[in-house]
């Protein structure tokens, strides 16, 4: 249920933007509200709570308890306040003896069926059938407890975070809509009629075995505690509570952390939070248990040789080691011996902060981020065609779409808050697209079907998009007036005259594609002529060897169509870190400075060596890659990683592998030992998002404050420790919270000009750029013109990937990630979000597995030109023939052995979604697997600090 | 693939998508390309290869690296 100190009006709110107000007048009360709003929520308003259950303002009025009853003058009958609208001049009384009596007789039978164990309940104390029992006055039942009842029934504990106790289940039903109409899952429903009434998971399943999807908003959303946390069963009911935003994927849900004195008892999404409104998924609202999990580490260890245990040390200690490494190895092999990887999971401020030891402190620009494995693509070609590296909507908009083309993303599992809202968009009638190698849960999903899906063969993003744009220009579908308004039209006349060729035609490319020509120009006619359209897409598009050009592509369409500029329609690429956007804002990037300016920018470079006292180096730094390529040549010597995995997540395992062993001094700054640091010199413990104040960005470009919590377990939050490696390499920096480090950014980065925490405080958030002249933020961007003045255009050719099949390497793989997990799964894979997904599967098709003698669950090897593991399969249709698909959340598996160097053109993001393999059954673990097991282990040894 | 053949390999590559991006302008695209995004030691590792001939060059990123090497003299 909501939390007490959450404010529950009863009924939504009014959505329309000027809405005809009426004046109502509740017991005695004058009160104007907009047209349509119920009795219910305009009492509310003025202080009035009308007794209920069934009602709650994040669902639809119901009208089932029978409880909110009120009276109307000149109308017969005691009418649901919660459905019932108000009319100007209605005059309503919500208590008389009348209503009263009826209340307490409504409530008397709703108790003669529920468990008199209020002070041993957890919902003790906040329980809406206690509270509303206590507001009708009622003080006895006259029918007893003896007659037939619900009161013997199973609880079920199946799901890991929640229990269902039926026997305090009043049937309101508000699990079931909130599953139906908030999350869009469909998963439960009422069983049975009249006296028989249950509320049953999929087929009268348990919930772990059901459709069920975790998210917890039919836990959020009962009124008893027939649905509750296992948390608060444990801990008790919270006493106060942080808004905070989470640390999972780019949507930055909101959630107020709701605490019992220091410890954290729940996750409750934010109701009134504008990236998630008030829905969670199963990562941010349950997998919060790996913050004090027993594999953390508390303390820094130093060691001479990655072949060494690793030995505690003081902070002092570590902090000088790491500050003579790095000024030893600079001293001896030059000033760009050395960089540093930022951290999408950590906050703003500390990926600034980074950034800026490795630009002021170290001299050079060598600082990457893991966006380049990720998102590199959207910055290079959103900044080239539109002028910004960001998206352009904000979520609300995806409410104003007519048709929505979903493009290499799979929302339901990657980003599943804003999947639900686009799901409840789609149940409203707006159209789907979806262009996927696989069947994805959102082609088809309850109450939900995409007009086209099409399962085009990886790596042909380019060629299909352009296939798209020849069926708009040579079907004369393009919006001429909104191309010569606002973009450079000589440019589109050269790009429409190369779409149109015979050869990009949906016919003319099918064969490569694999998407039937009549599909594909169905698809395009729609997008182009059903109103607003509206493009969502992943790393499916970013992911290739031609990530940048299919996101200039998919620019070029949006604009060829019209559809940039206003709400519902837009480019908007689903980022996948909670902080991917903001580590880019940050200047991760080894071109360039925050807000993306590049280092060779004199003016930009002058305003920093003002700030921070230094001349700076006016040369571009290395990529990961390139850092990992130097190491291996002998010119990178040491790397400074916060928060990053990239052993786990970077292509080429061995490749990653090799560069680490090269290098002198490896720092890893997190939560826990993990992969990369098997090749690492220090250990520096991090912070959870729990333990400090800060701010994320989300994929909407929406600034939001992350509150601290409870203190950091290891001492220190991550800014803290940045801040005294810094100054022990001789800088003074003198941070005393990270609001003064969000002052600096604001004052060197001009879209974030109006950026504080004060600001955010007030506001709730901000949505970059926030200037002057939009103090308040920009949920859509480029209204009137594009930051860069006209859009450009770009000419987007069909290059096939050079990662082949052939005989040896015949089918394709694709990577991705699972709905239950988290990239690396390094927080994850530490909570109980493993009954979900145990491990990495093998998905393959029937076809190819019959073909290799392959049945379900079998163990086979995966073999690419990189490198080989093993996995178990799974056998589905939701790959194509010819196509195989796997996780990469566990190093069990290690999935990145096989992934190859092949990347992005222009910003070398690894081709993840295009290796060509084979598959055989296998025995078992890979030799390489268990040499690595090996290692691991002896990795991991720690020796205890020694005594002073 | 050595660092070399992987930097011969991206100049290629980018030199490609840039030839069709840019027709009025490959070189010189593929030139700006490489100098705001490589690292000095890769243009010096790429200008070098070019002076022993670079022999897998393609047409565009060979003139392109020819006029890095320019650059950097008159930066010299």
């Amino acid at each position: 249920m909501a939390w007490i100190g959450e404010r529950d009006l009863g009924t939504k709110a009014i959505a329309a933007a000027a809405p005809t107000m009426v004046t109502v007048r509740i017991d005695g009360q004058d009160v104007a509200v907009p047209e349509g709003t119920s009795i219910m929520r305009a009492a509310a308003l003025i202080g009035t709570d009308v007794p209920k259950l069934c009602a709650t303002d994040t669902l639809e009025a119901f009208g089932s308890c029978r409880l909110c009853l009120v009276e109307i003058d000149g109308r017969n009958g005691y009418p649901a306040s919660c459905t019932t609208p108000v009319a100007d001049g209605m005059v309503v009384r919500t208590q008389t003896d009348r209503l009263a009596k009826l209340r307490r007789g409504v409530m008397e039978l709703y108790i003669s069926d529920h468990p008199l164990d209020c002070l041993t309940c957890s919902a003790n104390g906040d329980c809406e059938l206690q509270e509303q029992a206590g507001a009708v006055g009622l003080r006895d039942v006259r029918y007893g407890y003896e007659g037939q009842n619900h009161l013997v029934a199973d609880k079920d504990e199946s799901n890991p975070y929640f229990t269902f106790d039926p026997t305090k289940c009043i049937v309101c039903s508000r699990c079931v809509r909130a599953c139906d109409e908030i999350q869009g899952t469909f998963a439960l429903t009422i069983e049975g009629s009249g006296f028989g009434s249950k509320v049953a998971a999929s087929q009268n399943d348990s919930f772990l075995e059901s459709d069920c999807v975790s998210c917890g908003a039919c836990v959020q959303a009962c009124p008893t505690s027939a649905l509750i946390e296992k948390s608060v069963i444990e801990t008790g009911t919270p006493d106060k509570a942080v808004i905070t935003t989470c640390a999972y994927c780019g949507v930055g849900c909101t959630f107020r952390a709701e605490m019992r004195g220091e410890q954290l008892v729940r996750m409750v999404p934010w109701k009134d939070g504008k990236a998630n409104r008030g829905h969670s998924c199963v990562k941010g609202r349950f997998a919060w248990g790996y913050a004090n999990h027993r594999d953390r580490i508390l303390k820094p260890m130093i060691r001479a040789s990655v072949e060494d245990p690793w030995r505690e040390v003081s902070w002092d200690e570590a902090i000088a080691h790491t500050a003579s490494e790095f000024r030893r190895i600079q001293a001896k092999y030059g000033k760009d011996s050395v960089g540093g990887i930022t951290s999408s999971r950590c906050t703003n401020e500390e990926t600034f902060l980074v950034q800026k030891l490795i630009r002021q402190g170290f001299g050079n620009n060598n600082v990457d981020t893991c966006a380049r494995v990720c998102h590199s693509p959207t910055g290079y070609g959103l900044k080239t065609t539109f002028g910004t590296s960001a998206g352009t909507q904000d979520f609300d908009s995806v409410a104003q779409a007519d048709v929505i083309m979903v493009i290499g993303a799979n929302p339901t599992d990657g980003h599943p808050v804003f999947a639900s809202r686009m799901k409840q968009r789609l149940r409203q009638g707006a159209k789907l697209i979806v262009v996927d190698p696989r069947r994805t849960d959102i082609v088809r999903t309850p109450h939900v079907a995409a007009t086209h899906h099409l399962p085009l063969r990886p790596g042909t993003n380019v060629a299909v998009l352009t296939a798209i744009a020849h069926v708009v220009v040579t079907e004369r579908l393009a919006d001429e007036a909104f191309v010569r308004e606002r973009c450079d039209w000589s440019e589109f006349e050269d790009w429409a005259a190369f779409v149109a060729q015979p050869q990009r035609s949906p016919e003319a490319t099918e064969a490569l594609t694999g998407v039937p020509a009549a599909d594909l120009r169905a698809a395009a006619r729609l997008f182009a002529t059903g109103g607003n359209g509206a493009i969502y897409y992943g790393l499916g598009v970013t992911e290739h060897s031609q990530g940048s050009s299919t996101v200039m592509a998919i620019a070029n369409l949006a604009m060829a169509t019209g559809n940039i500029g206003r709400e519902g329609v837009g480019v908007n690429p689903l980022r996948g870190q909670n902080n991917v956007q903001g580590a880019c804002d940050m200047g991760s990037f080894p071109h360039e400075y925050s807000g993306y300016r590049h280092v060779s920018d004199a003016a930009t470079r002058a305003m920093f060596e003002e700030a921070w006292g230094v001349t700076l180096d006016a040369e571009p730094g290395l990529r990961i890659p390139n850092m990992l390529d130097a190491a291996t040549d002998g010119t990178f010597k040491a790397l400074f990683v916060q928060g990053e995995d990239i052993l786990q997540s970077d292509p080429n395992t061995h490749h990653v592998a090799a560069g680490l062993a090269a290098m002198e001094c490896v720092v890893v700054q997190d939560l826990f030992l993990n992969e990369t640091a098997n090749y690492a010199h220090v250990f520096l413990p991090g912070s959870t998002f729990l333990e400090k104040d800060g701010t994320f960005t989300n994929a909407e470009r929406r600034i939001q404050r992350v509150r601290k919590v409870m203190e950091p377990l290891n001492g220190y939050g991550d800014w803290e420790i940045v801040q005294l490696v810094a100054n022990a390499i001789g800088l003074d920096w003198r941070y005393s919270h990270p609001s003064e480090i969000m002052d600096e950014i604001a004052a060197l980065t001009p879209t974030f000009a109006r950026v504080s925490y004060d600001a955010l405080d007030r506001l709730g958030s901000l949505q970059w750029p926030a200037t002057e002249a939009a103090p308040e933020g920009t949920p859509t961007m480029h209204i009137d013109h594009f930051v860069r003045g006209k859009g450009h255009f770009v000419v987007t050719d069909y290059i096939p990937t050079d990662e082949k099949t052939g005989p040896r390497f015949p089918l394709l793989l694709t990577t991705g990630r699972i709905l239950s997990q988290y990239n690396v799964g390094a927080q994850t894979r530490r909570t109980d979000n493993v009954v979900w997904h145990p491990e990495d599967r093998l998905e393959i098709h029937p076809h190819d597995a019959e073909n290799r003698g392959i049945r379900d669950g079998d163990w086979v090897s995966l073999r690419s030109r990189a490198g080989e593991t093993t996995l178990r399969a799974l056998i589905t249709e939701r790959v194509a023939p010819g196509i195989v698909y796997t996780t990469f959340h566990h190093p069990a598996t290690q999935a990145n052995v096989i992934t190859t160097d092949y990347s992005d053109w222009a910003t070398n993001c690894p081709e993840y979604k295009v290796t060509a393999v084979q598959v055989a059954i296998s025995n078992g673990p890979s030799d390489w697997q268990q040499a690595y097991q090996a290692q691991t282990e002896r990795s991991r040894r720690v020796l205890p600090e020694a005594a002073e | 693939m050595s660092t070399l053949d992987q930097l011969v390999y991206m100049a290629n590559q980018i030199a490609r998508e840039l030839g069709g991006q840019c027709p009025d302008r490959p070189v010189a695209a593929t030139r700006d390309h490489l100098h705001q995004f490589w690292d000095p030691r890769m243009r010096q590792a790429i200008v070098a290869y070019l002076d022993r001939g670079g022999e897998h060059l393609s047409d565009i990123a060979r003139s392109a690296v020819a006029q890095l090497r320019e650059t950097a003299e008159r930066a010299d």
